[in-house]
């Protein structure tokens, strides 16, 4: 604030500023830690309530009391209120009726495999997509990549209508195949890509040129590395994108595996889905449930702290989310 | 582009070059590269003309996009039109990959398509319809315009402070990492009817008797206001951030100027931060109102009933537009009416933008 110490008549008036400002500066951090409470606090329950016994939390809510933090031990109960019962038990459960396996080890292997083969059909049709627009001349690219970006209006719903018949007349309901090609390309992606081949230097092409390179090997040799941030980005989201699809894999994939009767064809978030409408299954238990939102959230979760900086930029820029 | 001597950048190009490479480039003279760069065995190899080569890298791309989004498009257009559109008994022509498979085999008489507005007429007069119109755009209307300026204001608070800027920030941003299904099978806990649920005993705080939320107890009133609340926390993280990164390219000389002027924090507010953060407050705003059309996994998800419970005994307390158009679409014989709901759907976002944009053309300064 020194510079602008000279912006004041007196040193009364300076004193009567700076007092405002600290007043100000402190109800600044009052809002935002009120509302970051507001934002943490689901998260806080949730963590909490998944390690909690199954019993003593119905015990709480019998009694109509409300316990954020319970102690320890459950004298009640006569054990302690924390368990790992929770978490065992989604991943180890099978319903006693269907033999249907409510078990997040699946989801697990099914919504990895999806989300890293897509990512890679994501990948490899978006540069080279991208490539075609940024670098080559050709008959009708402005009208091709206009029809491209208007797609984007569209809602995902007139899609989803034919491409389910699609799916289901080529037998693909309840195969990877039904998951991953569907979502093998994203406009949004080319745009973004194109935008970051564009800003690379006409000259690097024309060096390449005469080192003897075509176009292919100077995508492959040249641009690829330059774009690398970027291609990182747009894996990362197209990840977590695989990660959270909930309505798709719904519709298509709900049931078991057509190649393996006893392989649940459900993604994390059907399976959590699943795990809170099997309620005449016995698995009605709300920590359960939360314990595996829990399961959900977790592995999102540490992909965001090691990938921190990549998302939010990535996603300052798009605005996509699942 | 930045300056860079012709040594750095010689060994930039040179460190693109992978090391098999490079290898073989030091077996060589310059000479031997030249020519063999400039001979025609080399250029042969790359001969196609430039526009064959984007095509090849297209093809890949395209495949996806045509199999997948631009004819379902086409293809759900049409269908919204074709009143006797059976899928998978085939009755009326259609243009969906089933009939064509259908008519190679030769399996079934092609049956003339009924094409009339009949779908659109069964949708707009259905009442579920129109009652998922108006839940939807009650969700809009209250949901974003709270987000929005909640999201500003946090931006705003955010972009002034120093310390701990960054840890709050991650904080606010953490709901757009989370699984929205997730998230919201969490609320639905947090807002358990009686006294054990965690909204209710904050309430309690205040004296206020526990309530139903979401339960089939809960009136219509009370769910609406769990999922906007829940709104608010799933949406507002990509908002922040989009106004943070709006904020960090305002020039601070328009703040010093005010501040000379004696101009009140409010003031600031409205006469310098909200004019030149226009264009980032106008692309938040359309965004969000298409989002908020589109809103189905959250509402589905805080009550927890599978893909078509919204709520209530009925389990359509709170459908909205989408939810319909994926409910609809379970039944084969109304493929039809569910591609009119969703033609209805694309209808509305257009003039939405649109509206917005023309509205905006005056208020926005780039």
């Amino acid at each position: 604030m020194a510079a602008s110490d000279n912006y004041f008549a007196s040193p009364a008036k300076m004193r009567i500023y700076k007092a405002r400002e600290i007043g100000s500066k402190t109800l600044t951090y009052v809002f935002l830690s009120i509302l970051g409470l507001f934002m943490l606090v689901p998260f806080v329950y949730m963590i909490i309530t998944s390690f909690r016994d199954a019993d003593a939390y119905d015990l709480d809510t019998m009694n109509k009391v409300f316990n954020l933090i319970p102690s320890w031990f459950n004298s009640e109960l006569g054990r302690p209120n924390y368990t790992l019962d929770n978490y065992i038990t989604v991943f180890t459960y099978r319903n006693p009726v269907t033999q249907e396996p409510i078990n997040f080890g699946y989801y697990y292997l099914n919504t990895i495999y999806v989300s890293v083969i897509s990512t890679f059909f994501t990948l490899i049709t978006s540069v080279l997509a991208a490539f075609a627009f940024a670098r080559c001349e050709f008959k009708g690219k402005t009208l091709l990549f206009t029809i491209l970006l208007a797609t984007m209006m569209i809602p995902g719903e007139m899609m989803v209508i034919t491409n389910f018949q699609t799916v289901k007349q080529l037998g693909w309901d309840n195969t990877f195949a039904a998951l991953i090609f569907v979502h093998g390309v994203s406009v949004f992606y080319i745009y973004y890509m194109r935008q970051t081949f564009q800003q690379i230097p006409n000259e690097l092409f024309l060096a390449a040129k005469v080192d003897g390179y075509g176009h292919f090997a100077y995508l492959w040799k040249v641009m690829v590395p330059i774009a690398m941030p970027t291609i990182v980005t747009i894996a990362i989201l197209s990840l977590m994108g695989a990660w959270n699809a909930y309505i798709w894999p719904n519709l298509v994939a709900s049931g078991r595996w057509r190649l393996n009767s006893d392989w649940s064809m459900k993604l994390v978030s059907n399976g959590l889905m699943s795990l809170f409408t099997n309620s005449d299954t016995g698995l009605s238990k709300d920590t359960v449930r939360i314990a595996g939102s829990m399961v959900c959230t977790v592995p999102l979760f540490i992909f965001f702290l090691i990938f921190r900086k990549y998302i939010m930029r990535g996603v300052s820029r798009s605005g996509i989310k699942g | 582009m930045e300056n860079i001597t012709v040594a750095e950048r010689k060994e930039r190009e040179w460190s693109y070059i992978s090391s098999n490479d490079k290898e073989e480039m030091k077996k060589e003279s310059t000479d031997d590269i030249l020519k063999r760069s400039l001979s025609t065995k080399r250029t042969k190899k790359f001969n196609l003309p430039e526009s064959a080569k984007a095509w090849i890298a297209l093809i890949p791309a395209l495949i996806f996009l045509v199999l997948f989004m631009i004819y379902p498009i086409i293809n759900t257009f049409i269908i919204s039109f074709m009143e006797n559109f059976h899928f998978m008994k085939g009755a009326g022509g259609s243009f969906a990959i089933s009939n064509f498979i259908a008519a190679i085999n030769n399996n079934r008489l092609a049956v003339k398509p009924l094409i009339s507005f009949g779908n659109y007429i069964a949708v707009l007069k259905d009442a579920e319809f129109m009652e998922s119109l108006g839940n939807t755009a009650l969700i809009v209307i209250v949901t974003v315009p709270l987000t929005i300026v909640v999201a500003l204001l946090i931006a705003v608070a955010l972009n002034s402070i120093k310390k701990l800027q960054g840890f709050f920030q991650t904080v606010f941003f953490l709901p757009y990492v989370t699984n929205s299904i997730a998230l919201g099978m969490v609320f639905h806990i947090i807002f358990t009817d009686g006294d054990a649920g965690l909204f209710n005993a904050f309430l309690s705080i205040f004296g206020i008797e526990a309530q139903s939320w979401l339960s089939v107890y809960a009136t219509k009133w009370q769910m609406f206001v769990v999922i906007i609340i829940y709104s608010i926390w799933n949406g507002i993280a990509f908002k922040i951030l989009v106004f943070m990164s709006g904020l960090a390219s305002i020039d601070k000389q328009y703040y010093d100027a005010a501040k000379i002027d004696g101009a009140s924090r409010t003031t600031i507010l409205r006469r310098v931060t909200v004019p030149l953060l226009s264009p980032q407050i106008l692309y938040i705003t359309i965004t969000s109102f298409i989002g908020a059309f589109k809103s189905y996994t959250q509402i589905i998800s805080l009550f927890g009933g599978g893909a078509y419970d919204f709520g209530g005994t009925d389990k359509k307390q709170w459908e909205t537009v989408v939810g319909y158009v994926y409910k609809v679409m379970q039944d084969d014989t109304k493929i039809g009416r569910a591609g009119a709901a969703s033609f209805i759907l694309l209808v509305i976002i257009l003039v939405i933008t649109l509206i917005q944009s023309i509205v905006s053309k005056k208020r926005v300064h780039y």
